[in-house]
């Protein structure tokens, strides 16, 4: 186990399709969560971005780019980029700083303007690029990849068509209830079946959009905490940033084939599993001790695989526990109260951040009408492009 | 004016000869540690990657010509580039195909040929790889890998991918 550090403010911009730039909602969520936290930016010893990438590399789009837009104060930045994971990345950079003394209190923020439509590489002629290539030689999107994720569970699971739209329809439902989300209304499995399918057996409706939005977290040693009047904070406990282990042999995201397992016989667990195991070995607990999960819900039926990677059930009984409705609010476990990438679309610098401001009002007792009763320890799971784990278990 | 035919990816998959002979057969390519007998696809050149082994000797080895699919989607939508379709034309959904090597124990994504659909395919039938056209442009014919369940007869001659630059049906 490692130290705690404390999460002494979250902020949002609210999730969208707002046309306007990132730095703008990543400044909006930053200064949310330092009033939150009622700290002064001019006292923030350190500032961390999470990065997108635009024309291959993150450029503005990065840490000192939100302190510029605070006004500089000379803080120190870091700018870090795991797709996905980035917002993870970033957490754990923070985190790193306080726990060996390099700053008491960090400002961790991601922001981003997605695009329209499908996420691509950047341009350019790059056949040394595996991203560049999955698109030119197999036109294989980030969906199609979702595609063959959801039939494969469909023959070795029995997860049926029903189940992947039933996971729409709870995170729809709470999605509904939270105002930073961008889509908030409630949603049918009818509605559902009746979206266009887009790589198949996913469905419009089963697939998360890509959206603008802004998320930032005000982290402090445990010390600076009670110093500040915050005797029992929220706690950042753990945060898995582990890779895979080879033989990889579970297709991932970009890639056009896995390991082989020829001539090393594959690690006994497959690399998201190891992610959620890393963040329970050093935050001492386990799956039976969470109250709640925010997972990456990039598909439906991916949610139904985190259900898995998570330990929440055996493999191969994640529909069965939708079905019972361990995970829906009110439930055994309830995931993604917040509505999850279902109801917010992914802004993916933001994503991993938004998770754990999440974690922070449901530990709080402050999540509204989406509060999960008595909530004590929660974690979130996601995953970034190439190999970035990504998980974070947060008590109170 | 006749177009020459280039590989998408050098080293990824055997050339025609010129005579169209496909002796042999095609098959994809990937390299094999010296060392430790890893297999790699797309191939490794120069480090072996199993962290255990100090292998800097790959060489060329042929992939298993026939694999089980481990599952299979399509593109209902237009992919963005550099996936290269004509624009003019409307989309014509393609089959993704992750197929199982049991030999080199490793899954490999590939389109589906020409005219395979969603219902020719199941997961655990066997496929074959077989050569294909990605697309064409003003001096190139871009070629690639399909995968074709061997159980049904595809067209005997691949002609440009029914969506792709050339509009030519398979």
């Amino acid at each position: 186990m490692t130290a705690d550090v404390a999460v002494l403010g979250a902020g949002m911009h609210p999730w969208g399709k707002w046309g306007r730039s990132f730095v703008e909602y990543g400044t909006a969520a930053a200064r949310a969560a330092l009033a939150d936290a009622g700290v002064e930016w001019r006292d923030i010893g350190s500032i961390v971005g999470a990065d997108t990438v635009r024309g291959g590399y993150p450029g503005y789009v990065a840490g000192a780019t939100f302190a510029k837009a605070l006004g500089w104060q000379g803080a120190r930045v870091a700018s870090v980029y795991a797709a996905c994971a980035s917002g993870a990345q970033a957490i754990a950079t923070a985190r790193a700083q306080i726990l060996s003394g390099l700053a008491d209190v960090v400002l961790v923020v991601g922001a981003d303007a997605a695009p329209k439509g499908f996420f691509r590489p950047a341009g350019g002629d790059r056949p040394d690029d595996p991203d560049w290539l999955r698109f030119r030689l197999l036109g294989a999107t980030n969906p199609a990849y979702f595609g063959l994720y959801a039939r494969r569970r469909m023959a070795v699971h029995g997860d049926t068509l029903e189940d992947f739209a039933q996971v729409k329809v709870k995170n729809a439902a709470a999605g509904a209830l939270n105002p930073l989300a961008r889509y908030r209304k409630r949603v049918s499995a009818e509605e559902v079946a009746a979206s266009a399918v887009v790589a198949d057996p996913l469905r419009l409706l089963d697939i998360c959009a890509t959206s603008d939005g802004g998320a930032a977290l005000v982290l402090s040693s445990m010390e600076f905490a009670r110093r500040h009047g915050a005797p029992d904070p929220v706690r950042i406990r753990a945060v898995s940033t582990v890779t895979p282990r080879f033989p990889n042999t579970v297709l991932d995201l970009p890639d056009i084939a896995t390991d082989s397992a020829a001539a090393v016989a594959p690690p006994a667990e497959p690399f998201r599993p190891s992610i959620a195991r890393a963040a329970y070995e050093e935050a001492g607990t386990g799956p039976e001790d969470l109250s709640l999960a925010e997972v990456y819900d990039l598909s439906t039926a991916l949610e139904l695989q985190w259900y898995e990677d998570l330990g929440l059930c055996e493999e191969g009984e994640a529909a069965k526990l939708l079905r019972e409705g361990a995970t829906a609010p009110g439930g055994r476990i309830p995931v993604n109260p917040s509505g999850g990438l279902a109801s917010f679309g992914e802004a993916v610098p933001a994503q991993a951040i938004a998770q754990v401001c999440e974690l922070t009002w449901q530990l709080r007792g402050t999540a509204g009408e989406r509060q999960v009763a008595e909530a004590r320890v929660g974690i979130t799971a996601n995953q970034g492009l190439f190999g970035h784990g990504s998980s974070v278990i947060a008590v109170r | 004016m006749s177009r020459k035919r280039a590989p998408v990816v050098v080293g990824w998959f055997t050339e025609e000869s010129a005579d169209g002979d496909r002796e042999g057969g095609f098959r994809l390519l990937g390299t094999r540690c010296s060392a430790c007998a890893s297999v790699f696809f797309p191939r490794e050149d120069v480090f072996c990657r199993n962290p255990g082994c100090p292998g800097r000797e790959l060489t060329e080895v042929p992939l298993s010509p026939r694999g089980r699919i481990w599952s299979y989607t399509d593109s209902r939508y237009r992919p963005p580039a550099p996936y290269v379709s004509d624009p003019e034309l409307e989309w014509q959904p393609r089959t993704l195909i992750a197929v199982e090597l049991e030999a080199e124990r490793m899954v490999v994504l590939g389109q589906g040929a020409p005219g395979v659909s969603l219902a020719d395919l199941a997961i655990g039938m066997e496929v074959e790889a077989v050569p294909g056209v990605l697309n064409e442009d003003a001096d190139t014919t871009w070629t690639t890998w399909h995968w074709r369940p061997t159980g049904t007869r595809g067209p005997a001659e691949e002609t440009a991918d029914a969506t792709g630059a050339t509009g030519v049906k398979a």
